[in-house]
């Protein structure tokens, strides 16, 4: 036994010797390493496949046309299954070993929030995909995001309601990362708002029926049902809504995004109010529109390479990657903080989200313009008119 | 709480034990024949609802179901024959660790064949926003639907469990594997058997759940913990305490909800296990003679 373990460890310690000695080689060739942790399986795959799917597109494209300023980029995607424990470890891996320039994603709020302050001491530049504004505020000066802010979701939707003349809500949220940062950031907007929410509750993120939960909020006389969750089960709050019978408007957060979501939901969907990003209704945008070009653009690249719907969350990751490769191009430079520097500087890019206007306090970019309020109209998505 | 409100938690309850009590039946089946509890339950379910949902693009729904059962059938054969059969002298934890990796193996083959998004299918009566009112309140046609096929599925499994050969044979195979070969049963094949059947079963459970719950790559080893808790508050090997037992978390969950925040909701069926793993270890509707019995 004693004989057998030692002579197991000594394979490790070989195998360990020469892997780490692979690595260094592989070191001296790109200037440009770009890591990308996404969480490509598990409960937050919605958000984190179309993520890859786009990383990997983008940066296809770029080498194709001779890469940045004649420097070629290179990916490395890790998986992290949605889970905060495996991001750690990952990006870990990615500052120490692959000394990575910059780090994409990671999907999730959760995740992201477990890796700020990593990336931060790593001094490496951390470009999430997450929604949670927690992430860039506090700003730590490495940690950048994408999507549009939480407060900014929260107003748009109650903006909303005032013009429906709601006023009494329900919140159901899931209990992750996503859903925490959502629902407090619903209950400190609610009151300026003249918002009242009469329950508040969260449920477990791999729920598969949500009927007790409902028939809760229908007991509080509700006028409307906030829903803030990016897991499969927010197609079931919609169908479990109208099979209760709990007759009111329905509003989603941003995380509904994906089209996918509306078919689960099937004619239950219809009617869903949600504030998003404008890619999801990039065909019916004026054409004098300022984000109409690159949103079309990404569309038609994204269908016709993977044969599959976009959504927002991929969006982001295409974001993530433009404003990298805009301030590798101001920066002219492949150093870390030159290009930290350069992002810091950056203004008018317009992306997949919205336009980023970045500053040495605002690490999200985005206005409050970037939201357009959408709902489902007969099973797609559509703009919402008063 | 007015009289309505009491009605819907109760058909919420309702819908959501008759998943878990679905789920739950399936473990009784090779518990039944092996004395292993099979971790790959939860994935038999996931694979059934996908391929059904597949199927159902080129044929009719019953038909869909109808192939997707017999192709999962196939696969829980398979795997027997694969994985359990070929370990020697292997003793119950030992098998039912290998179940653990078989589960993980059959997840990782889904997430590559059906990809990480959810599907679900069609409702069989109705579409997504039908329900049929009770003392004014509702449920959904599907969890009728749930609740009728799995009525079928123990009617039919405690006949064949009493009353057949075959069934007794694989009876005999769990409580004396040695004995009951002595008696000239092929063990071997009764183990084989009893996979196929939970499998079988499994697939016929994840169809008629997929309307309500959605079916996802991963979502069978959540749906198995469940179905493995109500199995266990039931009597592990009892079909018809599994669905008593699954209403019963069902409506305990759902008016615990009623009183105190969803969140507690996992939290209130893991207490109930361990009550139940400390003080009736043989189940709440199994009589203890009769689990002492089998245990000598």
């Amino acid at each position: 036994m004693g004989k057998q373990f030692t002579r197991i460890l000594s394979v490790l310690v070989v195998g360990f010797v020469l892997g780490s000695s692979g690595c260094k080689k592989s070191n001296e060739a790109p200037p440009l390493k770009v890591g990308a942790i996404f969480a490509v399986t598990g409960g937050a795959s919605f958000l984190g496949a179309p993520e890859a799917k786009t990383a990997e597109m983008f940066v296809d494209k770029i080498n194709r046309a001779g890469g940045i300023n004649g420097w070629k980029m290179e990916l490395i995607v890790k998986d992290s299954g949605g889970k905060p424990e495996n991001a750690i470890s990952l990006a870990k891996q990615l500052i120490d070993e692959e000394k990575v320039l910059a780090i994409i994603g990671p999907s999730t709020s959760g995740e992201t929030m477990a890796i700020k302050n990593i990336c931060q001491e790593g001094k490496t530049i951390l470009l999430s995909c997450a929604a949670a504004e927690d992430i860039v505020n506090p700003v730590a000066s490495y940690v950048f995001k994408t999507p549009q802010k939480d407060s900014d979701a929260v107003r748009w939707i109650y903006k909303t309601m005032k013009e429906k003349g709601i006023s009494k809500v329900g919140v159901i949220t899931s209990n992750d990362g996503f859903g925490v940062a959502g629902s407090a950031q619903l209950a400190k907007l609610a009151p300026d708002n003249g918002i009242t929410i009469a329950i508040s509750e969260a449920y477990d993120k791999q729920e598969t029926d949500l009927t007790g939960v409902i028939t809760k909020l229908k007991g509080q006389d509700v006028q409307a049902v906030i829903n803030w969750s990016i897991v499969p089960a927010q197609s079931l709050v919609a169908k479990n809504m109208k099979q209760i019978g709990l007759d009111v408007p329905l509003f989603q957060s941003h995380g509904f995004g994906n089209i996918k979501y509306v078919q689960a939901g099937g004619e239950a969907a219809n009617g869903t109010i949600f504030p998003c990003g404008r890619l999801l209704v990039a065909e019916v945008l004026p054409n004098n529109h300022p984000q109409k070009a690159v949103l079309v653009e990404y569309k038609k690249d994204y269908e016709g390479r993977y044969k599959e719907d976009t959504s927002t969350f991929g969006g982001h990751a295409y974001d993530a990657l433009l404003i990298l490769t805009e301030a590798i191009k101001k920066a002219k430079s492949g150093d870390r903080d030159k290009i930290r520097d350069a992002i810091e500087n950056l203004k008018g890019v317009v992306g997949t989200a919205g336009v980023f206007n970045f500053s040495s306090a605002d690490h999200n970019g985005l206005a409050l313009d970037a939201f357009e309020m959408l709902t489902v109209k007969d099973g797609k998505f559509a703009i919402y008119e008063k | 709480m007015n009289l309505p409100q009491i009605v819907q938690y109760c058909l919420s309850g309702i819908t959501v034990g008759s998943i878990y009590a679905i789920v739950a039946v399936g473990f009784n089946i090779i518990y039944n024949t092996t004395g292993i509890i099979n971790f790959a339950q939860g994935e038999f379910l996931i694979v059934g609802a996908m391929t059904a949902i597949s199927l159902c693009r080129i044929v009719p729904l019953p038909v869909a179901i109808v192939l997707a059962v017999l192709v999962t059938t196939l696969l829980g054969g398979l795997v027997e024959i694969v994985f359990i059969r070929r370990v020697s002298n292997a003793s119950v934890l030992r098998l039912i660790v290998i179940t653990i990796g078989i589960s993980i193996i059959i997840r990782e083959a889904m997430l590559h064949i059906w990809d990480e998004k959810v599907r679900s299918m069609p409702y069989f009566t109705g579409t997504a926003i039908s329900s049929i009112p009770i003392l004014g309140a509702y449920i959904s046609p599907q969890v009728l639907w749930v609740l009728g096929v799995s009525s079928i599925i123990v009617t039919g499994l405690t006949l064949f469990f009493r009353f057949t050969l075959t069934g007794r044979a694989m009876r005999a195979c769990a409580d004396d594997r040695m004995a009951a070969r002595l008696c000239g049963i092929n063990d071997r094949w009764m183990v084989t058997l009893s996979f196929m059947l939970s499998a079988g079963i499994g697939a016929l459970a994840g169809c008629v759940i997929s309307p309500v719950t959605q079916t996802q790559y991963d979502m069978g080893a959540p749906l198995a913990i469940k179905g493995f808790t109500v199995a266990i508050i039931g009597g592990l090997g009892n079909s018809m305490a599994s669905v008593a037992a699954g209403l019963f978390l069902g409506l305990t969950e759902a008016f615990m909800m009623s009183q105190f925040e969803v969140a507690y909701k996992e939290a209130i069926s893991i207490v109930i296990l361990l009550l139940i793993l400390m003080f009736r270890p043989s189940g709440i509707f199994t009589r203890r003679e009769v689990s002492d019995l089998r245990t000598l």
